[in-house]
């Protein structure tokens, strides 16, 4: 009896020390944006290497986030001036990510304490940074939220509770949806193991979210030579107009 | 078949846009107008952002337009003298109504600008032409002599006159080089042509014959716009070259097939129906400014600092 729980004892000391690392694998590590690109599924699994016996309590849980490129945004808030709806109040936020996904294998408030998510940055109004507020605009809050809101319904922010599946503490597993309207860029994603609220170990690789082929060429190319591209758009514009007017006439000859 | 935009960002049908630019397409073809204040307010339903969609309609009727050119310019039907003082207008018309767009847009109220002129201009056009052409249908009934157009006003009283000859009119340039001005500015914010104002104001302003004035309204039309996309280029990248390009394949086939369809039915009774589509449009815009949207927060990319 004494020799069990000295062991018990023992066992949770070396998981102390001796973390639980993650080993990770990623269905593709790279998102193509073809001309026909329409959204992504990733399938995102992995282990958890470790040298000790598995601990029973607290049960192990996975917290995935990935997140693409951050970029500062402007919230307007529309108000009824002289019987129209029109912009306002104005807020600007330093760094809202483009897209935003958080799975986990349970209920988000039981895998991750409210002090971890402040540290690691986990959950969505985390993961928005706004510093310094416009003192004009005494409620700036409701517009970091109105961003979780907005992306939200189209899909670039999701919360996924409890789609992360967890297999004898070891192997764990979850597919996130990536929808059409991508921006370009590293996606970060990372991985935590969380036992009662704290993070034990954590990972992060990243996924490459790049335009290719045509739509790589046609932005490069709209943004480093401006000029060259609004001629080619004249160029095709006025040969589709002449080739249109040159085919009817031949069609209405014969 | 789903296509992303590159420019757009966004993912839509291409069968979808290339269905609307060919009914935009026989539209334009069947009663004769650009196009182009159907398809951008089109585009903003359909989720492009304005600022594209804008840009992106104003390379499209560069297409439609040089297509119209080339038969009118085969029936001598274009005055290039008149032309070319409403382009001088125009295009100082299009580059102050680039600035301003690019001002409007840092200031978050560029939406508001575009929709605001849609619903002004689209009211008034589509109100006119509805009862333009129930008095024209009235008329064919009682079969009454058409009146007489008066041919001496106010305009013809200003300074710097020039003949010109195609038109047969003797005139002063400052009222071409206003009305070109009027429709560059709109061609730049509105991204249309502008050839509905135009072909009014050329007609029942400037005294020009009905027979010159759309080959004339789309010979500058091509330059204002043409040099529009190009502001809009090099100024806001959004012209989206993949977006231009599906609307033109619909648009060019379309208009070739409204203008057989045209040659066959009745004129006004068409136009009503045109009329009545151009004041939906209007009313679904307008309805979007005087309704409480249920979004009332809405996201831009940081601007102006």
């Amino acid at each position: 009896m004494m020799i069990r729980i000295l062991s018990v004892l023992l066992a949770l000391i070396a998981n102390q020390i001796l973390a639980e690392e993650v080993v990770l694998g990623l269905s593709q590590n790279r998102v193509a944006i073809t001309a026909n690109f329409d959204g992504s599924k990733i399938l995102i699994f992995g282990a958890v290497k470790r040298e000790t016996e598995i601990q029973q309590e607290p049960p192990l849980e996975v917290v995935i986030t990935v997140s693409g490129p951050d970029q500062p945004v402007t919230v307007r808030r529309k108000e009824k001036k002289l019987g129209i709806w029109v912009n306002v109040d104005s807020v600007d936020v330093d760094a809202a990510p483009s897209f935003y996904a958080v799975a986990t294998s349970g209920p988000f408030h039981d895998v991750l304490s409210s002090v971890e998510d402040l540290r690691h940055k986990v959950s969505l109004p985390m993961a928005i940074r706004s510093v310094g507020a416009p003192t004009n605009v005494e409620d700036a809050q409701t517009f970091s939220e109105a961003i979780i809101r907005i992306r939200s319904k189209s899909g670039l922010y999701q919360m996924l509770e409890d789609t992360v599946i967890v297999d004898q503490q070891t192997l764990f597993q979850t597919s996130i949806a990536m929808p059409a309207n991508l921006t370009e860029g590293d996606y970060e994603t990372r991985i935590f193991l969380t036992r009662g609220g704290k993070v034990v170990s954590s990972f992060s690789t990243s996924i490459d979210v790049r335009k290719v082929g045509l739509e790589r060429w046609l932005f490069n190319l709209s943004r480093q030579k401006p000029l060259a591209y609004g001629l080619l758009s004249l160029a095709i514009a006025i040969a589709a107009g002449w080739g249109a007017s040159a085919a009817f006439r031949m069609f209405r000859q014969t | 078949m789903q296509i992303y935009l590159p420019i757009a960002e966004v993912s839509v049908n291409a069968f979808l846009l290339l269905g609307l630019g060919g009914i935009v397409g026989v539209l334009s073809g069947m009663f004769g107008v650009g196009g182009g204040f159907l398809m951008t307010p089109l585009l903003f339903f359909i989720g492009i952002p304005p600022a594209v969609a804008v840009a992106t309609e104003a390379n499209q009727i560069v297409a439609s337009s040089f297509s119209g050119v080339l038969a009118h310019l085969k029936r001598r039907t274009v005055d290039l003298k008149m032309g070319t003082v409403l382009l001088i207008g125009g295009l100082v018309g299009a580059g102050l109504g680039v600035v301003l767009f690019n001002y409007l847009k840092a200031q978050g109220q560029v939406d508001l600008l575009v929709k605001l002129c849609y619903v002004v201009f689209l009211g008034i056009i589509g109100g006119l032409m509805f009862f333009e052409s129930l008095n024209a249908i009235r008329k064919s009934r009682k079969n009454s002599a058409p009146t007489k157009r008066k041919n001496h006003n106010w305009i013809h009283g200003l300074p710097f006159k020039m003949r010109f000859r195609v038109s047969g009119l003797y005139i002063s340039v400052i009222p071409p080089l206003i009305v070109g001005l009027c429709v560059g500015i709109l061609a730049a914010i509105m991204g249309v042509g502008g050839g509905f104002i135009m072909v009014p104001a050329m007609i029942y302003l400037l005294g020009m014959p009905t027979k010159v004035v759309i080959g004339t309204s789309l010979f500058q039309i091509i330059f204002v716009t043409a040099f529009t996309t190009l502001l809009h280029a090099t100024t806001n990248y959004t012209v989206d070259m993949a977006l231009a390009v599906l609307l033109l394949v619909g648009g060019v086939i379309g208009a070739q097939i409204g203008t057989r369809i045209g040659t066959k039915l009745k004129a006004e009774q068409l136009r009503i129906l045109l009329a009545l589509m151009v004041l939906a449009v209007c009313g679904k815009l307008a309805l979007d400014l005087l309704l409480q949207p249920s979004e009332l927060y809405s996201i831009g990319a940081s601007g102006g600092h």
